[in-house]
């Protein structure tokens, strides 16, 4: 599936966007694997209430199940307006 | 109803005159308009806007098509533009038209509230001491409530 960074998550890990292959059952065993791959990705994922997820492009909790999904997407709040 | 997600700047009187003229039905026409802001003690140089395509124009379709339901509106407009902008420019407006006034004005309220916490934009200000993310407020969350 597509995982894309946006803001300071952006910054944080480094790029926009990648490919990922899991087997994640949810949102959150996804966050799970990729912050055990390297400490960009764990300092990114630190503290999961200052951070929003969408899977293919609808707000979302971290408990989502992933199975089907092509897009995820993590970034802070938005600021609109 | 229009939702627009663009980089270019827009025309206010243009848009705001377009949008008023083609509602012989509706009593009532409100506009809302977001403007850079500088900040008095750290002078701004710019504000960049990032945004999520592809999502951004659906979430603020949505929220367009809930206000329409919701106040009874004739038409609502949403601009919002992404990229850098420097103070004193438009980031965005709303315009809504409705039988009478509560309803625009609610109308208009209520696209404000949802546009800013959930509409997935992001503001960076720079200024000479750096650049730095702009903080959702807790109070832009709360605000959801009311509705």
């Amino acid at each position: 599936m597509d995982v894309l960074y946006f803001a300071w998550v952006r910054e944080r890990i480094g790029l926009p966007r990648e490919k990922v292959e899991t087997n994640a059952a949810t949102v959150a065993e996804l966050v799970a694997e990729l912050s055990a791959r390297e400490d960009r990705y764990a300092v990114a994922f630190s503290d999961l209430s200052a951070l929003r997820v969408a899977v293919d492009q609808e707000l979302t909790d971290f408990d989502a199940p992933l199975a089907g999904v092509r897009e995820v997407a993590f970034f802070p709040p938005m600021t609109g307006g | 109803m229009r939702v627009s997600v663009q980089e270019a700047p827009f025309d206010l009187g243009r848009e705001s005159a377009a949008f008023a003229a083609g509602h012989v039905d509706m009593g009532a026409i409100v506009t809302f308009t977001g403007i850079v802001r500088d900040l008095p003690d750290d002078p701004m140089q710019a504000m960049e806007i990032e945004h999520y395509p592809g999502m951004t124009e659906a979430a603020l379709t949505d929220i367009a098509t809930q206000a329409m339901t919701r106040f009874s509106l004739g038409d609502a407009l949403v601009i919002h533009r992404y990229g850098r902008l420097v103070p004193g420019e438009l980031i965005m407006m709303v315009a809504t038209a409705a039988r009478h006034r509560k309803d625009a004005f609610e109308g208009a309220e209520f696209l404000m509230d949802y546009l800013k916490s959930r509409a997935p934009f992001w503001k960076r200000e720079i200024s000479a001491n750096g650049a730095a993310w702009v903080a959702a407020k807790d109070e832009d969350e709360a605000a959801l409530n009311r509705w």
